[in-house]
């Protein structure tokens, strides 16, 4: 990676926020439902991009901090009728805290071994959901009534369910994670965070406690990726068991790798890419799985940076 | 032909035969110019467009092909009989993975881009849960043929109606009289532990303790287990009925494990049918199940009672005697529930006509139409039989089947009465907003 000025990285960056925020006004209705919910995952994918990318770490439990955002929010607005701004924190807070516990214990181990363990855990707390059924609705899931999900601000109220508001509401979230991000990995905790997942002994040997800095990456990324979690619920009214299973820790991990690892413009562009993949192909086939497959072959075999790793690697040097 | 004063003399005004065929020339061609040919085109005779929300892959695949070949069997049915208002009906069917977040898209794609006049066809519990929130902000009925309480519990939403199937609650409810009186009273029950498991873990005790009989113990078990054996020392000795609805691929393990466990002497058998949709009755593991007794929604065998309308519904849909397809014996329907497909949509003919439905600006008066229907008879439109509708829950209720196994194939022994299956009703979806 070439260093850029930071304010042509910037620029592209602002830019790309622009460009979405003008999309809303001349997308069809459909379109512009999608587009939310795609930025709203894209944070999901930006929150695995950090560990998977710029550390290495290769997490299959990236479900639990999502769906720890999830029904962190999404059952305290259920059952203890909070607001959606304090239901969004508590969603975070959520997600970082069980980031925390599961990065002491699974930071113990690497490679393999790491990818395990987070998938085990990520199982054990797909099947606490299960069990306690209860509360929270168990695979069937529960709903997040329409009322609920409106923000009073001022005298004024912001319904999540309108159209245009739910899609601001996405894009706010997106920007924010982007640019915090960006400001991530261009700070020297970021430098740090590439030159561990580059060589880890050799970083430790340069003085840098490298235990100390995954931590920070892993409780990040889980905070990110609940606060992904935590928008969802209140965005589209729909909290379940299925967000926790293996399935969502794999999809992250094939957006970003579709749209390129350590880059912080990939996770939008492989989740786009997959979402609509997704939806022209099964208008046509119900194959569309295998279609999707075939993408990804055909991707890791010609350009397997992904799309803005190639982009990166071929023409654009400075992409962060 | 105004008079001499300048005022127009009806009476005196006479019609030519020029004049009139003037008249009726320029009518016609105002009829004729394009413009209006689509306007009313668009208002009186274009297709209803019904958006049919399709298990084609994902853990409901099996069910998802019957249900859309009910479906098919029913549109065609009732274009065959001059549509709905006379408007020829068209479904328009995308896949949902079986996946909530996927269903929700589904939905918001009828709604905004195939701009389907309806959402129809949902059958499982989570994916229904999952697209409510999305049919009630775009503010388009959605008719599930689902089975499962959340309809009727209304934590869902106004656009949400389950009018051509009964709900598990209500079935659970309509079964224990039965089981009380022929099968035993002392029952153990074995559910798979997760939602559809705790419907039977939770409605099933108030409903047998109402007659008398008891729920001794009740085994949950995980839905990652592949092997049996283990849980069945837990089964009281004293058991008189085990009440099974393990559901999935594991039922052929479950009922192969439990003839091993008991051999020839074994307690009294009740299940649901939903263990065993598609799935062949004589496959080899199931012969423990001789002479034991499945809940079902619709019978999966001919009976020598059925009615006229049963036997069209069968032809129609193309199912055998043995309820497999006509023509491939091996491929079981999932005849049970896809009858609510064929139900559902006569529903939404009868709600659409009463409401004078013309297009999606009439989507409210669909809903206050469809909340307004009382009872369906059972005819050719009802073939499973006779319905009533709350319309406070968007819920119907009818009759339940107790079918036992006898020599390979499924014999209706006792049908439930409506009334057996009704509750106190949970809440009100017509207090809610349009």
């Amino acid at each position: 990676m070439r260093d850029a000025s930071p304010a042509k990285t910037y620029a592209l960056h602002i830019g790309v926020i622009m460009l979405l925020f003008a999309l809303n006004f001349i997308m069809p209705d459909y379109h512009q439902g999608l587009f939310a919910r795609i930025m709203a995952l894209a944070v999901f994918a930006m929150g695995y991009n950090l560990l998977f990318g710029y550390v290495g770490l290769l997490s299959l439990g990236h479900a639990m901090f999502f769906s720890a955002g999830l029904y962190g929010a999404g059952l305290t607005v259920y059952h203890l009728g909070w607001g959606v701004p304090e239901a969004l924190v508590a969603g975070i807070a959520c997600g970082a805290l069980l980031a925390l516990v599961i990065g002491l214990l699974a930071l113990r181990t690497s490679g393999v071994a790491f990818m395990i363990v987070t998938m085990m855990f990520a199982q054990v707390f797909y099947l606490m959901i299960l069990y306690f059924a209860a509360w929270t609705g168990g695979d069937q899931g529960l709903v997040i009534q329409q009322a609920s999900r409106v923000i009073a601000i001022g005298g004024v109220s912001f319904d999540l369910t309108d159209p245009t508001v739910r899609y601001m509401g996405a894009l706010a979230l997106f920007s924010v994670v982007l640019l915090i991000t960006l400001a991530l990995v261009r700070s020297r905790f970021g430098r740090v965070l590439v030159a561990i997942r580059e060589n880890e002994e050799r970083t430790k040997m340069l003085g840098y406690d490298t235990v100390a800095n995954k931590l920070v990456a892993v409780v990040a990324s889980g905070a990110i990726c609940s606060a992904s979690g935590a928008a969802y619920a209140l965005l589209f009214g729909y909290v379940g068991s299925n967000f926790a299973s293996i399935q969502y820790s794999i999809l992250p991990l094939l957006w970003v790798l579709l749209g390129g690892a350590a880059t912080t413009l990939g996770p939008l562009i492989g989740t786009l890419f997959m979402y609509y993949v997704t939806d022209i192909t099964s208008g046509f086939t119900s194959a569309y799985l295998l279609i999707v497959g075939v993408a990804l072959i055909l991707l890791v075999l010609f350009a397997p940076k992904g799309i803005m790793g190639s982009i990166r690697e071929r023409w654009l040097g400075w992409l962060p | 032909m105004a008079d001499k004063n300048g005022f127009f003399d009806l009476s005196k005004t006479t019609l030519s035969r020029r004049t009139a065929l003037k008249g009726i020339a320029a009518g016609a061609g105002l009829a004729l110019a394009p413009g209006f040919v689509r306007y009313s085109q668009a208002q009186s005779s274009a297709p209803i467009r019904i958006g049919f929300q399709s298990h084609r892959t994902g853990i409901g695949a099996a069910y998802g092909r019957w249900y859309e070949k009910t479906s098919a069997a029913a549109v065609k049915a009732i274009n065959d009989a001059g549509g709905i208002s006379g408007r020829k009906v068209e479904l328009v069917i995308e896949d949902d993975g079986t996946d909530p977040a996927r269903g929700a898209e589904v939905v918001n794609k009828f709604a905004k881009q195939h701009k389907t006049d309806i959402v129809f066809g949902t059958l499982f519990s989570h994916v229904v849960i999952g697209s409510a929130p999305a049919a009630g902000e775009n503010k388009i009925p959605y008719f599930v043929v689902s089975e499962g309480h959340h309809v009727a519990s209304t934590k869902l939403n106004r656009y949400v109606f389950q009018p051509g199937i009964t709900d598990v609650k209500s079935q659970i409810q309509s079964m224990a009289p039965w089981i009380a009186a022929n099968a035993g009273k002392k029952v153990t029950q074995i559910f798979p532990d997760f939602a559809f498991g705790y419907d039977h873990r939770d409605y099933l005790p108030p409903a047998l303790k109402a007659q008398g009989a008891d729920v001794i113990a009740q085994i949950a078990i995980p839905p990652t287990e592949s092997s049996f054996t283990k849980y069945f020392p837990q089964i009281p000795a004293e058991t008189e009925v085990i009440y099974h609805v393990m559901v999935g691929p594991a039922v052929l393990t479950f009922v192969k494990e439990l003839g091993e466990f008991y051999g020839s002497q074994r307690p009294q058998l009740f299940g649901f049918m939903d263990s065993l949709e598609a799935v062949d009755i004589n496959s080899p593991g199931l012969e423990f199940l001789d002479g034991s007794h499945f809940w079902e929604g619709s019978p999966r065998y001919a009976q020598p009672d059925d009615s006229a309308a049963q036997k069209a519904y069968r032809a129609a849909v193309g199912i055998d005697d043995n309820g497999a397809a006509v023509g491939d014996p091996k491929d079981i329907s999932t005849a049970s529930h896809m009858f609510g497909c064929w139900e559902t949509l006569y529903v939404v003919k009868k709600a659409m006509e009463d409401a004078g439905y013309k297009g999606p600006e009439d989507r409210a008066k669909l809903v206050e139409a469809t909340e307004a229907l009382k009872e369906f008879a059972e005819g050719p439109e009802h073939p499973q039989g006779p319905k009533t509708f709350n319309g406070k829950i968007h819920q119907c209720f009818g009759i339940q089947n107790i079918s036992k196994v006898e020599g390979g194939k499924l014999k209706v022994v006792h049908k439930t009465k409506i009334e057996d299956g009704l509750y106190e009703p949970e809440g009100d979806y017509t207090t809610q907003a349009l």
